[in-house]
């Protein structure tokens, strides 16, 4: 499925320092019934942004007012868990295009890339100063720059490189998907698949 | 060049490399389920193209379907509405579909194998992580997500990169009690929730070669469950004679040249692994989880860790204990429950029943506990019936529902209650995984049974027949 192309992301980031994040928290099971994708960010981690009632939970992150942007910014082992993809169609949905974490699970980064959220890998400790300085400042803006494979932090201009693949990168930047890819080289496919009995 | 298991069935099904970029690999076997293969089926009819090869794709409903009346119409209309969605997907495509009430219906990673169509060697993908499962034959089998699943149709590929490879060991002899759920609850309370992330597992070692085809299926099962991509066993005489004869195995000719290839199938020696990791049998009791994450798993007779000893964020590990009422040093004994659930595609299967039963016969089950006893697919609830299972679940008061993922992750009306402590068969303890605000307590067929009869966390030694 088509999504937007990714190039600089600007933007200020939502804080959510918690552990092993697993993706029946970005969305829970019951929530997987729709045959089509849509209207899956409505119920991004559900259970921890509403109560049974449906009434927000005031001390969740994404009812917080003073944060906001189209950074999602994870700790360690972000995504475990089930391999639904319904998790990363939640964070596009909801408005993310960028995922960091010092640690992610691979389905869940797999998913990502397929879909066109950025999963961007940072070390334990510029994590650490990017909730500091979010902390400080909440309007403070992250610049992600896939071309240089940077991340910024714009207050103090404190950088990283990041890793992605030459591969997925291109894809990233222009919106391409695998089944552009793979269709194109259905020839080489058909001869394998003769080699390999059912 | 010395190869690892993993080497040899993943390198010969690489159709075309990209440079620093993914592998194209050819998927001998691919299986779907109502969940997440309709926005799959949406992508190809978007995009104008037919599946590929539909011979090689195989469909179940599992997740979404209720476990009692299933000959009745499904109540929630979305649930049919999804159910429907797998069944005129898997017809306008001319893919096999085991839909609900089909004799071969069941749990996705419990009727692969059943039907054979699982073997050793292949490549098995499945919009479910719990695909890890086949790797128990030699297969390199592994969840992959709803875009995948559409390649899968579309190409009969993924693109991937290859994983970093690791060995676990485990040798000696198990004690009395210690199952293959307890091996894997052990090994990742070693290595956490993400020590094998980036990796694929092979399981080595006595532990493993001495376990039954569905011991091993459970190991290979909760690979995920420590984040590794896949788990696999090298194939031996114990997994040839399980597959023989199964519907989708090859016969005569076809079976000799199978045979050839499967018994390559094995890690040569002097082969390095990135990672490996050795365990000893003798350390391992029963297990059971007190946590939020399978990581977070202590023998049964030892004391929920105290905050300063445990490796990670403090603050996330408080969090995970306020969430199950438990505090730092408890014991896990003599804990109050109020579910027990015994199935999913971990230990939904005929041995896990006669464990559970082996337990709970001539006794009763506690009046605080509500039981749910789900067979991983109809073939499990046949045997149950066969062997007399039944009457001895039936006698200590348990009754024996329908085939389906059920209770593991709660999509059907199996949900544990909020606040309510279940002791689960199944492979994840996640916050809410069971139901909204439910309290998992991850374990063996063995401990679920020793928890239902007593209505507490109970050591299931302690109720086991004396070996004679």
């Amino acid at each position: 499925m088509a999504y937007d192309k990714f190039n600089i992301l600007k933007t200020t980031a939502v804080p959510l320092p918690i552990e092993n994040v697993d993706t029946d928290q970005i969305i829970p099971a019951r929530f997987l019934k729709a045959t089509e994708r849509k209207g899956f960010g409505d119920n991004l981690f559900r259970d921890w942004r509403y109560n049974p009632d449906n009434s927000p939970k005031k001390d969740f992150v994404l009812n917080d007012p003073t944060y906001s942007g189209k950074i999602l910014v994870g700790a360690k082992n972000f995504g475990s868990g089930s391999s639904r993809e319904h998790a990363a169609w939640a964070v596009y949905d909801y408005g993310f295009r960028c995922v960091v974490s010092s640690f992610f699970a691979d389905i869940f980064k797999n998913n990502c890339l397929n879909i066109g959220v950025l999963p961007v890998q940072v070390s334990a400790p510029f994590l650490e100063k990017i909730y500091t300085a979010i902390e400080a400042d909440p309007k403070t803006e992250l610049v992600v720059n896939l071309p240089e494979q940077t991340i910024t932090l714009s207050t103090t201009g404190e950088s990283e490189s990041f890793d992605i693949n030459h591969y997925k990168k291109d894809n990233m930047l222009n919106g391409f998907d695998d089944i552009d890819y793979l269709l194109n080289i259905k020839e080489n496919i058909r001869e394998f698949a003769q080699t390999t009995p059912l | 060049m010395k190869k690892t298991l993993f080497d040899k069935v993943w390198d010969s099904h690489v159709v075309h490399k990209i440079e620093n970029g993914p592998d194209v690999l050819f998927i001998d076997r691919h299986m779907v389920h109502e969940v997440t293969s309709p926005v799959a089926f949406l992508g190809i009819k978007s995009r104008g193209i037919p599946v590929m090869y539909p011979e090689r794709t195989f469909a179940t409903a599992d997740h979404n379907t209720p476990t009692i009346n299933q000959h009745l119409p499904v109540k929630d209309p979305l649930s049919a509405n999804q159910l429907k969605a797998l069944e005129e997907n898997s017809k306008a495509h001319g893919i096999s579909y085991w839909g609900l009430g089909h004799e071969k219906n069941g749990i996705v990673h419990v009727v692969g194998p059943e039907y054979g169509i699982t073997q050793p060697g292949a490549t098995i993908v499945c919009g479910d992580s719990h695909t890890s499962t086949h790797g128990a034959f030699g297969a390199i089998a592994f969840g992959i997500g709803t875009s995948e699943v559409e390649m899968v149709l579309a190409t009969q590929c993924i693109m991937q990169q290859k994983a970093k490879s690791m060995r676990i060991n485990v040798n000696g002899k198990l004690g009395r009690g210690v199952t293959s759920k307890d091996v894997a609850l052990y090994v990742i309370s070693k290595l956490s929730t993400s020590g094998a992330t980036g990796y694929f597992v092979e399981y080595a070692g006595d532990v493993f070669r001495n376990m039954t085809m569905e011991g091993r299926m459970t190991v290979c099962n909760l690979s995920i469950e420590m984040g590794a991509r896949g788990g696999m066993i090298a194939p031996d005489e114990k997994t040839f004679e399980y597959i023989k004869g199964r519907e989708f195995t090859p016969v005569g000719a076809a079976w000799d040249t199978a045979m050839e290839y499967w018994e390559t199938l094995k890690t040569d020696e002097g082969a390095t692994f990135d990672k490996e990791i050795t365990f000893d049998a003798t350390d391992i009791e029963p297990m059971i989880t007190y946590g939020t994450n399978p990581g977070m798993g202590i023998g049964i007779s030892n004391g929920i860790p105290m905050a300063e000893a445990v490796e990670g964020g403090v603050a996330t590990y408080k969090k995970s204990l306020q969430y199950m009422a438990f505090n730092e040093g408890d014991n896990m004994i003599g804990k109050p429950i109020d579910f027990v659930f015994l199935g999913s595609c971990t230990n939904g299967r005929i041995e896990d029943f006669r464990a559970f039963a082996s337990i709970v016969k001539g006794r009763k089950k506690a009046d605080n506990v509500t039981a749910w006893l789900v067979p991983g697919s109809h073939k499990v609830e046949s045997a149950i019936k066969e062997e007399g299972i039944l009457d001895i679940l039936h006698e200590a008061g348990f009754e024996l529902r329908e085939p389906g993922c059920s209770a593991c992750l709660a999509m059907n009306d199996d949900k544990v209650p909020a606040g309510k402590y279940a002791v689960s068969t199944s492979n994840r303890n996640f916050e809410g995984r069971q139901g909204p605000g439910s309290r998992t307590l991850l374990a063996s067929p063995l401990v679920a049974a020793a928890a239902a009869v007593t209505g507490k966390v109970t050591d299931p030694r302690e109720l086991m027949q004396e070996l004679v």
